[in-house]
């Protein structure tokens, strides 16, 4: 398996965790994200540590028609793909959007709607294929509504449903779909939290999330202790959740 | 950008002071918007130069990318936050080893520049700006420039040795020099005294490219000063056999140990400290002819002990070195030692080595002479009057003390140790008018002057 891979929301941390996981094993590459500067110097990073062809290019999340352009774009530079890497999302603030329905639509559309419409077209091509893998970055906020984050909790527990679809449209296909769901990553979004703990490197969770693709895993915790955390927060019973400041 | 509170020390874990953490991702944010700004990559230098009391510390240790990297001509660009470790794991297989390397490899490429880092082979290859091709410095206007030797020169040698205070470096272009294989071939003599070290670094017989002593600190009387000299050259492939030889460039991962805790402060005490040292005396100092060591035991023994710097317990400790004119070295060396034995003060990890000429950079540490490094427990303020004492020595010997280890000097001192400070202020004040880039070590020690 060294086929190339494209990742979206190539920028974010936990996907270059999970780049230059991929970028180890001999995977070529394609980041797509918004900020060119950013993608290029990744992209060159990526090639003189790992010794593998990185190709880059900026994808509008946001627009949805110019998506299937992309993907063909990304096509006649890389040839087929072996998998796909969703690892662009938005965590907002649950604070604005009470107040600020943009910020809740943002929330939704990027976490969710925006995936929704570039995985449609992957899981086509892969489909067609007969082979590789999607992995997408969901969350544990999805496992279970909190006032927190609750909006961003629902997209991308909507997500982790879709891709669930997703996994049981694709199988006699033979195309793999893993679902992440990562615990608190030392990125720029958790930097500076008060009370964080057990915090995971983004390049550990990037080696996770790539073993789990070689092995064929449906869904992964990471780091794996967060799957009985949130066992156990999900058993909590509604009628004393409810009461709960979480 | 999220912000972090939190208090930081440098290596020496003295002293710690709280500051205001950033934490960038990306070289576009490595500058942000703060009355005032520091730059800290690894955090290897020992007091307080990593260290901005109250005050912003932008952490580059995310901003470590790879640029570009030459294998014919061993040219190497990265920002400036990526380690010599990550370099090497990179070029070493390529057969290209960094000009300069200080004695570990958990340093950034930006501290190297900021401290102006040297290694065992400044006699022959100078410090670590000899081998920066071009650096990019991000000014406090949020300019860009292009600095060199050739280009922007004056800013170039603001910013080597220039402990950060000129802007933030965000890439560096190193020029790497090639290497057979990975190993070194090395040599270890034992010297009674001082004297005898010195006539061992001094012969140029008996040179080699890489040399430094290590010192007994506490061995008194007629054997004061005692040490190992220790010599070094790459080693070529042909001197190697066997399956080294098949593969002179590959190098199994060291394993590495950890102090996972502070060790109690008595545990390093002059008794523990004399045995230590005895004992390794008679074992280095007694190795006879050369042998084969891979570069990582060479050049960074103790990065095999994860956070050795526990060893000393929770008060931390202070490491001085200065440098001394050839001239009268020897006698300023054996002034330290003598200070030191009347003292009664513990101290740690004596190194020795000779400097060649003195680089370009206005508040570059090196300059033609020996320059001798200790570790000392912090013992508060017994510690601090000793240091003071020590001062008064190197400077009535002409020489100066290393800032990117220092966490205790006072302003007239530094002054006086460092004759190019005007020149380097009035670049600086060029580069940074408003005075945004600051450190609790350039506070203290007044290296802005009046503005």
């Amino acid at each position: 398996m060294s086929g190339a891979v494209l990742i979206l929301g190539a920028t974010s941390a936990i996907a270059r965790g999970t780049a230059a996981a991929l970028a180890q094993r001999g995977h070529r590459l394609y980041l797509a994200g918004r900020d060119v500067e950013s993608l290029r110097r990744d992209a060159a990073d990526l090639a003189i540590r790992h010794g593998v062809q990185v190709n880059f290019g900026i994808f509008n999340a946001e627009v949805h028609d110019t998506h299937a352009a992309f993907l063909q774009r990304v096509g006649d530079e890389m040839g087929e793909l072996e998998g796909v890497v969703l690892a662009f999302g938005y965590l907002g603030s649950q604070q604005k959007a009470a107040g600020d329905f943009d910020e809740t639509l943002t929330i939704i559309n990027r976490n969710f709607v925006d995936a929704v419409s570039i995985l449609n077209l992957c899981a086509d091509h892969l489909e067609q294929r007969g082979r590789g893998f999607i992995a997408g970055i969901a969350s544990v906020a999805g496992d279970r509504g909190r006032q927190s984050n609750y909006t961003y909790g629902a997209a991308k527990g909507a997500l982790a449903l879709y891709l669930q679809g997703l996994r049981n449209r694709l199988f006699p296909a033979g195309v793999h779909v893993l679902t992440v769901k990562p615990g608190f990553v030392d990125t720029a979004m958790t930097w500076g939290m008060p009370g964080l703990f057990l915090v995971a490197t983004p390049a550990y969770v990037g080696e996770r999330i790539v073993a789990a693709i070689e092995r064929g895993r449906d869904v992964i915790y990471v780091p794996w202790f967060w799957r009985y955390i949130m066992l156990i927060i999900r058993s909590i019973p509604e009628r004393l959740f409810k009461r709960l400041k979480l | 950008m999220n912000t972090l509170n939190k208090e930081i020390a440098g290596w020496g874990r003295y002293p710690v002071q709280r500051c205001e953490l950033v934490r960038p991702e990306r070289h576009a944010d490595l500058l942000s918007d703060a009355p005032s700004l520091l730059a800290r990559g690894q955090g290897r230098s020992y007091g307080d130069a990593a260290l901005n009391e109250g005050r912003r510390v932008v952490l580059t240790e995310r901003v470590n990318r790879f640029l570009a990297f030459d294998c014919d001509q061993g040219i190497v660009r990265a920002e400036a936050g990526a380690t010599l470790a990550e370099l090497l794991t990179l070029t070493v297989p390529r057969g290209w080893f960094p000009l300069v390397t200080p004695g570990t490899k958990h340093v950034s490429l930006g501290g190297c520049v900021a401290a102006d880092v040297h290694g065992k082979n400044h006699h022959h290859d100078g410090a670590f700006s000899r081998s920066v091709r071009e650096l990019e410095l991000i000014t406090a206007d949020g300019r860009r420039l292009c600095c060199s030797a050739q280009e922007n020169g004056e800013a170039f040698r603001a910013t080597v040795g220039g402990m950060g205070l000129t802007g933030i470096i965000g890439e560096v272009e190193l020029q790497l020099q090639p290497i057979e294989s990975v190993y070194i071939r090395a040599r270890h003599q034992g010297a009674a005294n001082l004297e005898q070290v010195f006539a061992l670094l001094q012969d140029t017989d008996n040179d080699a490219r890489y040399s430094v002593a290590w010192l007994d600190l506490m061995s008194r009387g007629a054997g004061l000063g005692r040490g190992v000299v220790m010599n070094g050259d790459h080693a070529a492939r042909d001197e190697l056999s066997g399956g080294r030889r098949l593969t002179p460039l590959r190098l199994a991962p060291a394993k590495v140990r950890n102090i996972p805790f502070d060790m109690p402060g008595w545990l390093l005490n002059s008794l523990s400290i004399r045995a230590f040292n005895a004992q390794y005396f008679r074992r280095e100092g007694g190795r006879s002819g050369s042998f084969l060591v891979d570069y990582d035991s060479f050049f960074y023994p103790l990065d095999t002990l994860d956070n050795w710097n526990r060893l000393y317990g929770k008060r931390g400790f202070v490491q001085y070195q200065c440098v001394v004119p050839t001239a009268t070295a020897l006698e300023a060396m054996q002034q330290l030692l003598r200070r030191l034995a009347d003292s009664g003060h513990p101290a740690f990890l004596g190194v020795l080595k000779r400097m060649g000429a003195a680089g370009e950079g206005y508040l570059s540490f090196p300059m033609e002479g020996y320059t001798l490094a200790m570790d000392l427990p912090m013992k508060g303020v017994a510690t601090l009057a000793l240091l003071d004492a020590f001062d008064a020595i190197v400077l009535q010997h002409g020489g100066r003390v290393y800032l990117a280890k220092d966490a205790r000097l006072a302003m007239d001192s530094f002054r006086a140790m460092y004759p190019q400070l005007d020149a380097w202020r009035r670049v600086r004040r060029e580069l940074d008018p408003q005075g945004v880039f600051g450190s609790s070590l350039s506070r203290r020690l007044g290296m802005e002057g009046e503005a």
